[in-house]
């Protein structure tokens, strides 16, 4: 009897638990949202409005103006362009050479395939700022060799590429452990047909690899797209930055209005957002498949 | 037994046409050569450059230094001491602050409370904020006009309060706008850990009379063990990387120095110094334990 009362009565006290902690969750969430709402609230906001009346003043006009305008003057869809050109060849591209990565170093033994597994997972770990140096001189002088300068500094190629470079390894090895759950038999009635490696990868185990590159691609699109460091170093002329990089000057340039700044802040944060609410279940396995292995 | 294991070899070796080494040689050739040229030759050259003297425009004028660049950061270089004081107060903040309360987040959450999907997305959000867009919605919040500075009382511009440049808050600041993205993304990599986790040893520990907290820390942690550790070293790298939003919110005037920003002051634009070399081998050095620790917990089985 007595058991069956106590029973109750911590029932009752998760309950209680329970509620609060839920209250607690919902108001975090609440404040979570603060800044994202308060930034789109003046967006909508002209700068004079807010000038005379202050910041809590009853808002006499309430429009996307902002948006329009900030369309004109900050050449924001140059930049989203250059953002995509930028991030569409680059997650092509490592995706494409990840997967061969991961189809060589599981479907074959050979002796190295672990060393070049670290190689390239370690290299995704270094601080960026340790390849900076030479990596900038060696875009300087690989120009001039060919004689075009911007033939890698300052061009979309060179940015491209090291993208590349250092997101492989993250590919390859994601895509490595996802491999390693593809039974071997597969590959084994693919090679008693006689067909040849380029065959072996591109038709039996491409098809294969959908999951973890429909998760990775969407993930890195948006890395790519975030990405501040590269194209601050390596890219001099203003209409060739992406646009993460071209907010730092639009921020000095048009600090005086920051209403029309906080339009062009959710404008350059709108495509990650849509990616993230349309694709929301490959962006999250994309990220736990780097994680959790297997 | 031999005649089989050297028929197994020939056929090894059949198997592998000239077209098929081609392939194989291609396939491994050109991302090895790609990544080693692009990430690992500059890497061992930045080490090489940080014990010379360097402009950084003709090759000629590279002299060696010794470990002359080493001894003025250590010696002459206060902002040294500084940003080694703001990469470990982030390392601590989001060791002890925020990363446990992502964890924390994760773990209710998981519990399926009412609307916990709306609260999953809700976190989410600044994960896939760049932290330049992060770090503008932030100067909405905190800076001259901003939200905040309504509240607390002074809502024109005029009067606003200094909030980045405020020495005795300014870290908290910081920390505080890292938290935002970080929270969520520890949540995210923890949530989905749990997912994993088999919920009948949840049960089987309520039947017995198990708290919540002792639920975790005895039944759900020691399960997650693979995450733990990936969360820890994630944490650790991200500090020690930031770089993204001192450089929004400062720019370059180090008015919040931290060792990924040394790197980048002392080497970009005309003049480079071989100090910035130095700053980010000494970068490198700290990232080496979280790296070692990674690799070994993911590679664990292929070693063995």
């Amino acid at each position: 009897m007595s058991g069956i009362v106590q029973d109750k009565k911590y029932r009752d006290r998760q309950k209680r638990k329970d509620f609060f902690i839920t209250v607690f969750i919902a108001i975090f969430a609440f404040v979570w949202m603060v800044p994202l709402l308060w930034t789109f609230w003046t967006s909508l906001r002209p700068y004079s409005d807010v000038i005379q009346n202050g910041v809590f003043s009853k808002p006499s006009t309430l429009n996307f103006q902002n948006y329009i305008t900030a369309y004109d003057r900050m050449d924001i869809w140059e930049y989203l362009t250059n953002s995509f050109i930028v991030a569409i060849p680059t997650v092509i591209l490592t995706l494409f050479f990840g997967s061969l990565m991961a189809f060589v170093v599981t479907r074959y033994s050979f002796k190295f395939n672990l060393y070049l597994l670290l190689l390239f997972t370690a290299g995704n770990l270094l601080p960026v700022q340790l390849v900076y140096a030479p990596l900038f001189k060696m875009y300087i002088w690989i120009g001039d060799l060919v004689g075009n300068r911007n033939l890698l500094y300052d061009s979309f190629t060179g940015l491209i590429l090291v993208h590349v470079a250092l997101q492989m390894g993250f590919a390859t090895f994601v895509m490595s452990s996802y491999m390693k759950t593809i039974p071997k038999e597969i590959s084994e009635s693919a090679l008693l047909d006689g067909a040849s490696v380029f065959r072996h990868y591109w038709n039996v185990i491409l098809p294969l690899l959908r999951p973890p590159l429909a998760a990775l691609s969407v993930l890195m699109t948006t890395w790519i797209y975030n990405e501040f460091f590269w194209a601050i170093v390596l890219i001099k002329s203003d209409n060739k930055r992406p646009i993460t990089s071209a907010l730092g000057r639009l921020q000095g340039e048009f600090v005086t209005d920051f209403n029309l700044l906080a339009a062009g802040a959710i404008m350059a944060a709108l495509p990650t957002l849509l990616i993230f609410f349309i694709l929301k279940r490959q962006f999250v396995s994309g990220l736990t498949l780097g994680s959790t292995k297997g | 037994m031999t005649t089989t294991a050297a028929s197994k070899k020939t056929r090894r070796r059949r198997a592998f046409s000239r077209g098929d080494r081609f392939t194989l040689a291609m396939f491994l050739g050109v991302p090895t050569f790609l990544h080693v040229v692009w990430v690992w030759i500059p890497a061992i050259a930045t080490i090489g450059l940080s014990f010379t003297y360097w402009n950084g425009v003709s090759l000629s004028n590279i002299r060696w230094a010794g470990l002359a660049n080493y001894d003025t950061i250590f010696t002459a270089s206060p902002q040294f001491y500084d940003a080694l004081r703001n990469n470990t107060y982030w390392l601590l903040w989001f060791t002890l602050i925020a990363t446990p309360l992502g964890v924390l987040l994760a773990y209710q959450i998981d519990r399926k409370i009412r609307g916990s999907k709306i609260y999953e997305s809700v976190y989410y959000i600044p994960v896939v904020l760049s932290l330049a867009v992060i770090g503008i919605i932030w100067k909405f919040m905190l800076g001259p006009g901003g939200l905040v500075q309504a509240l607390l009382g002074y809502p024109e511009i005029e009067r606003a309060i200094p909030i980045f440049s405020n020495y005795d808050i300014n870290t908290y600041v910081i920390l505080g706008i890292a938290s935002w993205r970080h929270i969520g993304y520890i949540m995210l990599l923890y949530l989905a850990g749990l997912k994993s986790v088999d919920p009948s040893l949840r049960e089987a520990a309520a039947i017995d009379g198990a708290t919540e907290w002792q639920t975790f820390r005895k039944v759900v942690f020691p399960a997650m063990k693979p995450v733990n550790t990936i969360i820890i070293v994630i944490t650790v790298i991200e500090s020690l990387r930031a770089f993204d939003l001192i450089y929004i919110i400062y720019g370059t005037s180090t008015g919040w120095p931290i060792l990924g920003m040394l790197v980048f002051v002392n080497i970009y634009g005309q003049a480079a110094s071989m100090l910035g070399a130095a700053y980010a081998v000494i970068l490198f050095l700290l990232s080496i334990i979280p790296i070692v620790f990674y690799l070994r917990t993911v590679f664990r089985d292929d070693v063995a």
